[in-house]
């Protein structure tokens, strides 16, 4: 890279990265618990796609009860620190507070549940459940991001011996090493795992399935399998200059500023972010507050396009993030390292039949933006390649895996999955939910045979 | 294990939450409901005379934006024909037998007619009956209620009429509205009752809307006295319930009732004696559900505390409760002000100097203003810290060393014993030697 930017001291990075929701005090939590109505059959608890039953929960922590407020929480959620903490709660449980309707502002739920789930850990996580006997079959999981922890933990407690695969040095997928900092650490979600270890679930490190355990193998060792093992890096953005030194992933970088010293993680004096997602916002902010002068987003859309969520773009704007709209990259320019990105200026077409209005280059309009690096943030890809290996396995035309929609069965009967790679991207909450449901799905099947054994 | 079961004088249930006789009791779909959310008994609305309900019931007393602090009604009891009652009783008791089903009853001061209502009572199969000597409001003009719960003899002779007969536990369920609660526990006890109930709601106005200058509720343009209960009551209802609780002449189990919304509320009537509690307002603001938590928040704090039986509790703050003449004067506390927590309000320093000692300083310090306490002057009576908003910001120390201790009752006897009458200038030398100074 040709100008990294200057190194901040260790005590500024911990301000940059700090919590974006601080934790709320005893006083406080108690109080904005008895604000809550405590609704019957509530909005907010349907709008959690792993249905928490939020205003029990919170009555709880008004009457003392934390350890019931945990279980209460648990009984819905096996990753209920990363959700409080990375949830975009403005479009899910918060967003569908009565408040919102009373024109008040709707129940700080995300950082009540931090609240319940910190002091959980805190007490050193008590016994909430009781786990069945273990029932003599085996459940191997490919991945232990949030679907594949909350599959595991599930069958575990229903008595099952759980083995999780990970590629990763350190386990917890996305929750561990994609979240933003400033929304949650890496030990919040090691925590998170510990829980899942401590119902008995052996993770394995290091092992990628398919190249370290073939999958034939897996499928002899497990009565059944369940993949969650996520999507994979930014794809290509097959422009010129992409191989120069000071181009990056945004999966890559990001990984980087969650599990590196700060100090030790190059950022371009200014930088270039391709694209408009959540993860680009990610991207950006993180590069900006590792000390960039200048970051700038650049999407051949509009901000209305954009896949980002509302209180993402504003955080970005509060950091002072520079917004390209309707403008597309052309070329990366630099002789070994990054100095600069050639852009041409977009319209948007006419809606086609499926009423997106393509964007269209509009000729001469090209110009150069002075960058040292250049963070490719459009999406992320399928991992179709390992998954179209798989014996009976049927992936959609985006390459995610198909499941039937109650049991997250595969086409393979002894398969099971979900998470990002079965829904191509959507947050831990979802994960959460596919992968809890995937285990009653595999309970389902495996209770079947052996009930056809008898 | 936890065991969470209770008897409460012969009526057994697996948990101390009951319903108390009141709306949320009223017919079998709702006791079933209930039962099925977990509820470990319910105590039957009222049933008996002839009665017929106004629309308008209800007054709601909010405070600081929660709703329904207390709850005022004039509601009668039961307004359904009595024969769907027993019907529904029986019914009910059947699909739950592992459940206590009381049944309250109210009638005319008439031997005959409680003899026959007592034993198609019975008839039910129910679990036990309970006198409403309570209701302040419609019954008691007939001379029902809390008319005979006011008068001790009354209340003796009618409970004799349904001893004298019953086969199963009978529980008298009493007024506030009355001078001495004693008299009244003692009376059913004289008459054979199994035990007591308390309290029935308390005679009150909720309110008068400054608009029209109607009573709250309003009926009609007309409104009048009603039953006072929800968390507003608790504290009265702790009281009487200790009262009856330490009475030696009255030694009956007692089903717990006012304010009751939550787990720590059930278990502060435990701590008094109650064998159990009777809930109606909570359940009336939030429905079945809160048992739940009433249940599992019992039993992690008793899975907490090492405590496996609620028996192991009862009464466990009875021996506390003295007079105050046996209140050690010497047991000095003063008030301490985190000044790390505090957040400016300054709201101590006005209660104090307004309303107590004047012992507090409020000073400039880093461009905000800075409150202490001066330790000399402070008498300790703890206001500063009542209206403190911030947790633990304002403590009450302790800062005798506990060597010495005077009540006022040792205090009189040491003057009587010495032949000095007890002036100002000689309690004004007591105080001195022990480093008290009251300006
Ligand atoms: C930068 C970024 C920021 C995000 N921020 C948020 C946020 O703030 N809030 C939110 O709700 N969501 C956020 N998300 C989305 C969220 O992280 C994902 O939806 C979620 O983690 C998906 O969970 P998963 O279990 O399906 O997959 P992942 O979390 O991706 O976990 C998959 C795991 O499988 C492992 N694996 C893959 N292949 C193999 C193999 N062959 N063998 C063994 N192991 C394998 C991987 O190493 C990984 O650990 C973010 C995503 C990104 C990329
Ligand atoms: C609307 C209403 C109706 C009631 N009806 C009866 C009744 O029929 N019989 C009775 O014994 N008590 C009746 N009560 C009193 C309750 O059983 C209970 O003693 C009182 O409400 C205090 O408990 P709480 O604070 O939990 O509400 C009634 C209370 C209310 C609020
Ligand atoms: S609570 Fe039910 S019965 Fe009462 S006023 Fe409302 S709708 Fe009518």
């Amino acid at each position: 890279m040709k100008n990294i930017a200057p190194k901040l001291q260790a005590d500024q990075y911990e301000r940059n990265f700090s919590d974006l929701h601080p934790p709320f005090t005893q006083n406080a939590a108690t109080t904005e618990a008895f604000r809550c109505l405590y609704c019957y059959d509530s909005p907010c608890m349907k709008a959690c796609p792993t249905h928490i039953d939020i205003s029990t929960f919170i009555k709880k922590i008004s009457t003392g009860n934390l350890l019931g407020s945990a279980k209460t929480i648990y009984q819905s959620n096996w990753v209920p620190l990363t959700c409080a903490k990375a949830c975009p709660v403005d479009v899910l449980c918060e967003g569908a507070c009565v408040y919102n309707t009373k024109g008040e502002d709707p129940i700080q739920i995300g950082r009540l549940q931090r609240f319940v789930i910190e002091n959980y850990f805190e007490k050193g996580m008590p016994t909430l459940f009781e786990q069945l006997p273990k029932n003599g079959k085996s459940v191997g999981i490919v991945g232990s991001g949030p679907a594949g922890l909350a599959c595991g933990a599930e069958l575990a407690l229903l008595g099952y011996a759980v083995n999780i695969y990970e590629a990763n040095k350190i386990p917890g997928g996305l929750n561990t090493w994609g979240i933003a900092p400033y929304k949650m650490r890496r030990e919040d979600s090691l925590k998170e795992v510990e829980l899942v270890k401590s119902f008995g679930v052996d993770i394995k490190t290091e092992v990628m399935i398919g190249k370290t355990v073939k999958v034939d193998d897996l499928l002899k060792q497990h009565d059944a399998v369940f993949l969650g093992v996520g999507l994979g890096e930014s794809p290509q953005l097959s422009i010129k200059g992409e191989e120069l030194s000071g181009v990056v992933g945004a999966l890559d970088f990001i990984e980087k500023v969650k599990t590196e010293n700060w100090t030790n993680v190059n950022v371009g004096k200014r930088v270039a972010v391709i694209g408009a997602g959540n993860t680009s916002i990610d991207a950006a902010t993180e590069a900006k507050r590792l000390g960039a002068e200048q970051v700038y987003i650049i999407y051949r859309r509009s901000d209305v396009e954009m896949s980002a969520y509302e209180f993402e773009y504003q955080l970005a704007k509060k950091d002072g993030i520079v917004f390209h709209f309707l403008t597309s990259p052309k070329q990366i320019i630099g002789k070994d390292s990054v100095e600069g990105i050639e852009c041409v200026k977009m319209k948007l077409a006419e809606p086609d039949i499926r009423g997106r209005r393509k964007p269209i280059p509009i000729p001469g309009s090209e110009f150069t933006i002075h960058v040292d690096m250049v963070i490719k943030a459009i999406g992320q890809e399928t991992k179709s390649n390992f998954l179209s290996s798989i014996p009976n396995v049927t992936l959609d035309e985006e390459g995610c895996v198909i499941v039937d929609q109650t049991s997250y069965q595969t086409t393979n009967a002894k398969i099971f999955a979900g998470g990002d790679c079965i829904n191509g991207g959507k947050e831990v909450v979802n994960a959460a939910y596919d992968g809890k449901k995937a285990a009653q799905g595999i309970h389902a099947f495996l209770s079947d045979q052996s009930k056809g054994e008898k | 294990m936890v065991d969470l079961s209770v008897n409460c004088a012969g009526i057994k249930s697996s948990n101390p939450f009951w319903l108390a006789s009141a709306p949320p009791s009223n017919s079998a779909y709702q006791n079933c409901k209930a039962f099925e959310k977990g509820w470990g008994g319910t105590v039957w609305k009222t049933i008996g005379e002839p009665v017929m309900n106004v629309f308008n019931r209800y007054g709601g007393l909010d405070y600081n934006g929660q709703k329904i602090f207390g709850l005022n009604n004039i509601e009668l009891i039961s307004d359904r024909p009595i024969e769907t009652n027993f019907r529904e009783i029986a019914e009910t008791k059947k699909l739950w037998p592992d459940r206590a089903v009381v049944v309250s009853l109210m009638v005319e001061s008439k031997r005959e007619t409680w003899h026959e209502i007592v034993k198609r009572t019975i008839d039910t199969g129910c679990d036990g009956i309970e006198l409403n000597y309570g209701c302040p409001h419609g019954m008691s003009e007939r001379g029902m209620g809390a008319a005979v719960g006011q008068v001790p003899e009354y209340c003796k002779m009618i409970t004799e009429w349904v001893t004298e007969i019953s086969t199963i536990p009978v529980l008298v369920k009493l007024t506030p509205n009355v001078s001495n609660i004693q008299l009244p526990a003692r009376a059913a006890k004289a008459a054979g009752a199994d035990g007591i109930t308390l309290i029935n709601t308390i005679n009150s106005i909720i309110g008068v809307n400054l608009d029209p200058f109607e009573l709250k509720p309003n009926v009609g343009g007309k409104g009048g006295h009603g039953g006072y209960a929800g968390p507003a009551v608790k504290p009265i209802a702790l009281h009487l319930l200790s009262q009856v609780a330490i009475d030696p002449e009255v030694n009956l189990p007692i089903s717990g009732i006012g304010g009751v919304s939550n787990w720590r509320d059930a278990l502060e009537f435990i701590l008094l004696g109650a064998s159990n509690v009777q809930v109606c307002t909570a359940v009336m603001h939030h429905g079945f559900r809160i048992v739940e938590d009433m249940i599992d928040g019992m039993t992690n704090w008793m899975n907490e505390k090492g405590i496996t039986s609620l028996d192991q509790i009862r009464g466990k703050s009875l021996p506390r409760i003295d007079n105050f003449g046996n209140f050690d004067l010497l047991n000095k506390t003063i008030a301490r002000i985190d000044q790390q927590k505090c957040i400016h309000c300054n709201l101590c320093y006005v209660a104090c100097e307004d309303t107590a000692h004047q012992c507090i300083d409020l000073t400039e310090e880093n461009g905000h203003s800075k409150t202490e306490v001066r330790e000399k002057d402070c008498v300790g009576c703890a206001l500063c810290s009542l209206v403190c908003p911030v947790d633990n910001c304002i403590s009450m120390v302790r800062i005798d060393d506990g060597s010495t201790s005077k009540t006022w009752n040792q205090l009189n006897e040491e003057f009587r014993k010495s032949g000095k009458p007890m002036t100002w200038e000689e309690l004004a030398k007591f105080q001195h030697k022990h480093g008290i100074e009251i300006h």
